[in-house]
Formats: structure tokens, C-alpha cells, sequence
């Protein structure tokens, strides 16, 4: 659809972030996304055509058998990364940088292929569900007449595994409470036997059991050894569950830090914004940093996180921070080491 | 609120609605038509010769001399008898002329309604999958075209020339002449069928159009058409398993909504054909001052158009399951 996701299959991917896998050199990552930028073709006054840039430099890999955070506050591109990877961009988007899904490169047509197949995205909110079809249409989606009947099985063993009843299926989008249609849309992606796994925001508005029970479907998956990106605002939940979280910011990653990283004063945590965050938590200092995300039209030449940094150094305004492997996670900052 | 109270409500609402709905109708036409210069008695009479005596008693009957409040009670009295009067043109009840009139039209409306829900459910579906390419702006060409155009002139023109050039149908008339009534074959009545509903669809395709097109739009752009893509599904299949199940309600919604222009176009449609139906009646009935027949009319083409509201209101309120759907979200 106009997105090109052009990788560069002879240039080695080389950020360091294979380094940061380490000890599990042996598992390749099921997902590279290295450099990638997006940005949108507006129309502004009269026939003037802006872009819009909302992703760059953004890196990140997913493994096999392993669950990657993405926190972020609202904006960061957090929903457009995962529509990126699964090559739903709207027309007006532009996509570069390189992709690579199991060793070979992922372009729009493969993406097109894999999709629903290989990948699966787990959206948010009951919106997501065609308010006019039955919930078992729904979950065993677009097939072939003769594999329907596998599929029906399928769907029930999917429903009974996550207890919903057999009625659930006659359902409506409409009829179902948050944590039916939760599990609903997990099944989803279950009934599909993907091995990367994207979900959108997918445990906002849930009680405590609930949500407990829907990052377990979660580990599950990775158990299984599914790759699971779990996009998510809530940096608690994304702990309980996952060994690596990215943190977006403005349309770029800042860190990846593993979950061990976070505890205390967050004095392993390697840069300011991501211990801002941790320390903006309810259960620790409750300190929530001044400003906002800077918009997508301001240009930014250094730090993107800049105006808000309070260990800015004279250099951090002239060109973006490297990005540096430190102690098993990579950081986008000057001061790190 | 549990399902049998709300349809007992909706009921009770409906009804009394079509109850002040009637007598307001009513009203106002009967003293709409008390106080125009139309002689009742001068139209019963027309050409004929007659004797003052039997003037004064066709007066009487006709109750010229009562005042016009009491002449209303009485008219609505008889109107709930079940009397509607009897017509002065076709000198038989009203009732029977206006059965006969009207399912001429409602044949005529019948076929154009679903010609035009068809024609231009399945143009709007395939202008809006194909948004902005060559055939969405073909399409979206016509329909302009189509609604800038006056009824009664395309009617004249589609007359002047299938029936005038080509001599495919005839000009006017639902029987043919020299034929009795009884012998019309169902061929001859279908032949002076075709052209009127054609005009009549037409200006309907344009409204059913545009509407399914935006629609299809709006659905395409939803978060559930994005999450059927995300899963793999595309083209053809997407827009058949999501855009025609999702759009199908509010337009077969709007269709119902616009019975009351249907019933308008069918009026000047009627004319221009000579198509024997309600709508031409109407016309002949305010043209020699038929006033019972007239009164007739107006009650029947109300309720008409009244229940036209009601099914797009039943459908809206008891049958698209998406309107529990944003009551449960709020
Ligand atoms: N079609 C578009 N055209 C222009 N800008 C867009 C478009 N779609 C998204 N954006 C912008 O891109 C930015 C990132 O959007 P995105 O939906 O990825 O944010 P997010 O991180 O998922 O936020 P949230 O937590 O609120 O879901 C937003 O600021 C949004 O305004
Ligand atoms: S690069 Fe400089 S401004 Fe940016 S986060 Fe690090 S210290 Fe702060
Ligand atoms: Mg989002």
C-alpha cells in the first residue's frame, strides 16, 4: 500500500542491539525493526504538502519466547509501530527504514502474506470487533469452506481453553462484558497460531483479576514460545510479565532496559526519562516530571528529551545521542554508561 | 428498562403520534378546502341541466348552509363509521376508487422503491470501495446529475424517447384503448408499467447512492475493518463480510425514511404517463373539487408515509443491534 519497508539485505544490522541478546545468541530475533521512520503526507493550506514526521531512528527486536514492553505516553507511536509491522498504514503514510521478520527482510507483500497468519495483532477495545457478526465468525475469521469445520473446532477448544461458554459464540460484540470480549480478542490471535504476537493496549479499564489474567494469557503465549509485544501505558502490568521494555518517547526508543533494571530509586535504569517514569509510579516517589512530549512539527536537532532533562549537558542539544549498549540494555543518551 | 415495557412505550407513542398526526392532517385540509372558492355542489353538477328544487336539496346534502365546525364533526363522524363518502368525479364511494387508485401506485411505488434500493445500494458499494478511482467518480457524476434533475423533465424525457422515438412503450394510459378493462393481458399493463417506475427509480437511486458510498467509507475506515486487514482479510471479501452487512441497515433505514418522497414523485410521475393511480387521482379530485375524495386521499397517503417512518424507526430502535451497542458504551 505505498509503504515501503525497504531492508537492505547485505548491510550487517549493526546497532549493537544483537550484542544486547547476549547469552541467547542462539535464539535469533523473530523481529528487527532497525532505523525506521514514518511520517505522513499532509495537506495544509491550499495544496502545500507537509510531512509529518511521528517515528524515527526507532529500533527494537523481539525474541522467541519472550515478552517486550513498549510504555510510552500517548503519541509516542506505540500503535502506529505495531501498524507499521503489520502493514496497515493508512495511504498517506511513508515508511523507511529496515524490517526483518525470522532472518528475511519483511516487505509490504510478505507483510500482506504473514499477517493473520504468522503475525497477530490483539487490538484494544471492542471496536476492534464488526458490531453486526457473530462473535465464532469473528474469532475463526476469513477461511476456506473446507477448512470451516476445523476451524469450528478449533475456535471451541480456543473458547473452552479461556472459559468462555459455548454460548459466547451465538454472541454479538455488544452482548459480551470487558472480560469476555478480552478474552475474545485473544483468542483471536490464539486461533491463529502466529509466532509474533502484537497487542495493542490491551488491559486498560480492568479489575485487578482480570488484568491478572490476561497477562497470564500473555506469558502463556511466550511459553510457548511465541514472540509477544505487549504495547501497553501501564509500566506496572508491563513488569509483571515481560523481560524487556522499550520506552517510547516522541516517536523514538529511548531505552530498552531489562525487567530487573527496575527497582529501588531506578539507579540501574539508564536514562532520565525512563526514571521518571519509574519514579512517577504510585508505590514509589509519586513524582511526576513537568512538560510534555514535544510535537511532532517542532524539529529537534540533539536529545529529543531535552527541554525536560534535568542532567543535560552543553553537547546533548547538538546531534541525537547515540545509541549505546550499556549493561545489558540499550540507552539513547549522552550520560549513560 | 426490559424489552416488553420499551415496545409497550414505543406502541403507546407511536399511536398517539398517528392519532394528533390525523386530526391535525385532517383539520387543516378540511378548512384549507372550506375556505378555497370550491363549490361543491357546482362540481357535483358539472354540465348538467338542473331544476333549482333539486339544486337546494343537492345543497342540503351537501350541507352548504351548515356551519363549518359542525360540518367537520360530521364528516369525522362518518370518517370513523368507516364512511368516506362518495366521490363526485367517479360517482362511487371514495373508498373504492381510492383502493383501486392506490395499489395501482403502490405497485408502481413498490417496484420503483426496490429498484432504487438495489440499483443504488449496489452503486453505492461499488463507488465506495473504489473510492476516488475513475468508477467512484463516474458514479458520483451521475448522481449529481441525477439530482439536479427535475422530476417531471426527466420524465418528459425518458417519454420522448422510448415511448415517442423508439415506440417501445406506450404513451399514457394503463389500458389500451378499445380494450375492456378485463382483457388487458398482464404484458399490456406491465409495458405501461416500466417507464413510469424507471423515472420514479432513478430519482431515488441518486439519495441511496450517495448514502451507501459514505457510509462504506465510514465502515472501511473503522477500527474493525483495520483489525479484519490485520488478520488477513482484503478486497472483495473484507468489503462483502463487513461494508454490505454493516451498511444494509441504515440504508434500508433511509429507503423506508423517504416514502414520503416517493409518494411526491409519484405524483408528478402519474401525471406526466397518465399512470392511473393515487397521484393522479389527487390531482383530478383538487382540480374539480372533489373535496370528499380529496379528504380521502389525504388520510390514506398520510397514514402512507406515517408508516413509512414507523419501519425505519422499528428497524432503527428494535433491530440494528448497534444502536444497544452505543447505549451500553455510554
Ligand atoms: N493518519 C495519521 N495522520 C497524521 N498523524 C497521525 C496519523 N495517525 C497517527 N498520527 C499521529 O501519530 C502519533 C502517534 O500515534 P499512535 O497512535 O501511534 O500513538 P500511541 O503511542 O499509540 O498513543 P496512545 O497511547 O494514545 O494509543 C500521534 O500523535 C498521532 O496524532
Ligand atoms: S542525552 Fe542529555 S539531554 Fe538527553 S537524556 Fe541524556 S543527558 Fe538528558
Ligand atoms: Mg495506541
Amino acid at each position: 500500500m505505498g509503504n515501503k519497508a525497504e531492508i537492505n539485505p547485505k548491510k550487517e544490522l549493526s546497532t549493537g542491539l544483537e550484542t544486547v541478546a547476549g547469552d541467547r545468541k542462539k535464539t535469533e530475533a523473530l523481529l528487527t525493526v532497525e532505523d525506521l521512520s514514518l511520517s505522513f503526507t499532509q495537506y495544509a493550506s491550499g495544496l502545500r504538502q507537509t510531512e509529518l514526521k511521528v517515528i524515527s531512528n526507532l529500533s527494537i527486536q523481539a525474541y522467541k519466547g519472550e515478552i517486550l514492553a513498549i510504555v510510552g505516553s500517548s503519541g509516542s507511536g506505540k500503535s502506529l509501530l505495531a501498524h507499521a509491522i503489520l502493514g496497515i498504514l493508512p495511504l498517506n503514510a511513508k515508511l523507511d527504514g529496515k524490517m526483518e521478520y525470522d532472518g528475511k527482510k519483511l516487505t509490504q507483500e510478505r507483510k500482506k502474506e504473514m499477517r493473520g497468519k504468522e503475525i497477530a495483532l490483539i487490538p484494544q477495545a471492542i471496536t476492534y470487533l464488526d458490531p453486526l457478526m457473530k462473535i465464532s465468525n469473528q474469532v475463526i475469521g476469513s477461511v476456506e469452506k473446507e477448512k470451516e469445520s476445523i476451524m469450528k473446532k478449533l475456535q471451541r477448544e480456543v473458547f473452552q481453553r479461556y472459559g468462555l461458554k459455548p454460548e459466547v459464540e451465538r454472541m454479538l460484540p455488544h452482548e459480551l462484558s470487558g472480560g469476555m470480549t478480552r478474552r475474545v480478542l485473544v483468542s483471536t490471535a490464539v486461533i491463529s497460531s502466529s509466532k509474533l504476537i502484537i497487542a495493542d493496549e490491551p488491559t486498560p479499564g480492568l479489575d485487578d483479576k482480570t488484568l491478572n489474567e490476561t497477562l497470564s494469557y500473555f506469558k502463556d503465549m511466550a511459553d510457548k514460545g511465541c514472540a509477544v509485544i505487549l504495547i501497553t501505558h501501564d509500566i506496572e502490568a508491563a513488569l509483571k510479565i515481560s523481560h524487556k521494555i522499550a520506552v517510547f518517547y516522541a516517536g523514538t526508543v529511548l531505552e530498552v532496559a531489562n525487567v530487573e533494571d527496575f527497582k529501588n530509586n531506578g539507579e540501574n535504569l539508564r536514562h532520565p526519562y525512563t526514571r521518571a517514569l519509574w519514579n512517577a509510579l504510585p508505590q514509589n516517589k509519586f513524582q511526576a516530571i513537568k512538560g510534555h512530549q514535544p510535537m511532532q512539527d517542532e524539529v529537534i536537532d540533539g536529545c529529543i528529551f531535552y527541554d525536560r532533562c534535568s542532567k543535560k549537558k552543553a553537547i546533548c542539544s547538538r546531534g541525537i545521542p547515540q545509541l549505546k549498549q550499556v549493561n545489558g540494555g540499550v540507552v539513547r543518551c549522552n550520560n549513560a554508561s | 428498562m426490559s424489552n416488553n415495557e420499551k415496545i409497550a412505550s414505543f406502541i403507546g407513542k407511536k399511536a398517539l403520534r398517528l392519532t394528533s398526526l390525523l386530526i391535525i392532517v385532517c383539520f387543516a385540509s378540511f378548512m384549507l378546502i372550506q375556505y378555497s372558492p370550491i363549490d361543491p355542489v357546482r362540481a357535483y353538477i358539472g354540465e348538467m341541466p338542473v331544476t333549482a328544487e333539486h339544486k337546494a336539496k343537492l345543497e342540503a346534502y351537501w350541507g352548504v348552509n351548515t356551519p363549518p365546525q359542525e360540518k367537520f364533526l360530521n364528516w369525522a363522524g362518518d370518517i370513523l363509521k368507516g364512511d368516506f363518502g362518495t366521490s363526485l368525479i367517479y360517482r362511487t364511494p371514495v373508498i373504492d376508487v381510492i383502493e383501486e387508485r392506490f395499489t395501482a401506485s403502490l405497485i408502481l411505488m413498490g417496484i420503483s422503491w426496490l429498484l432504487s434500493g438495489i440499483m443504488g445500494f449496489a452503486l453505492g458499494i461499488i463507488a465506495g470501495a473504489n473510492q476516488g478511482t475513475w468508477v467512484d467518480k463516474a458514479i458520483k457524476t451521475y448522481c449529481y446529475a441525477l439530482a439536479a434533475a427535475p422530476t417531471f423533465w426527466l420524465a418528459l424525457l425518458l417519454l420522448i424517447v422510448f415511448s415517442v422515438y423508439l415506440g417501445w412503450f406506450p404513451i399514457g394510459l394503463r389500458v389500451p384503448i378499445g380494450v375492456t378493462a378485463d382483457n388487458v393481458t398482464f404484458f399490456d399493463w406491465l409495458k405501461r408499467l416500466i417507464l413510469p417506475a424507471i423515472t420514479l427509480s432513478l430519482l431515488d437511486i441518486a439519495k441511496i447512492t450517495m448514502f451507501t458510498r459514505e457510509k462504506l467509507i465510514e465502515v472501511l475506515s473503522s477500527d474493525y475493518v483495520l483489525f479484519a486487514k490485520a488478520r488477513g482479510e482484503k478486497g472483495l471479501d473484507l468489503i462483502l463480510r463487513h461494508g454490505v452487512r454493516n451498511v444494509a441497515l441504515p440504508a434500508i433505514t433511509l429507503q423506508f425514511l423517504g416514502f414520503s418522497e416517493l409518494f411526491g414523485g409519484t405524483v408528478l410521475v402519474e401525471q406526466v404517463f397518465s399512470y392511473p393511480g393515487i397521484g393522479q387521482t389527487a390531482v383530478s379530485a383538487g382540480l374539480k373539487s372533489d373535496v370528499p375524495l380529496l379528504l380521502g386521499i389525504v388520510i390514506f397517503s398520510t397514514l402512507f408515509v406515517f408508516f413509512g417512518n414507523l419501519i425505519a424507526d422499528i428497524i432503527y430502535e428494535f433491530i440494528d443491534p448497534r444502536i444497544k451497542q452505543q447505549e451500553a458504551l455510554v
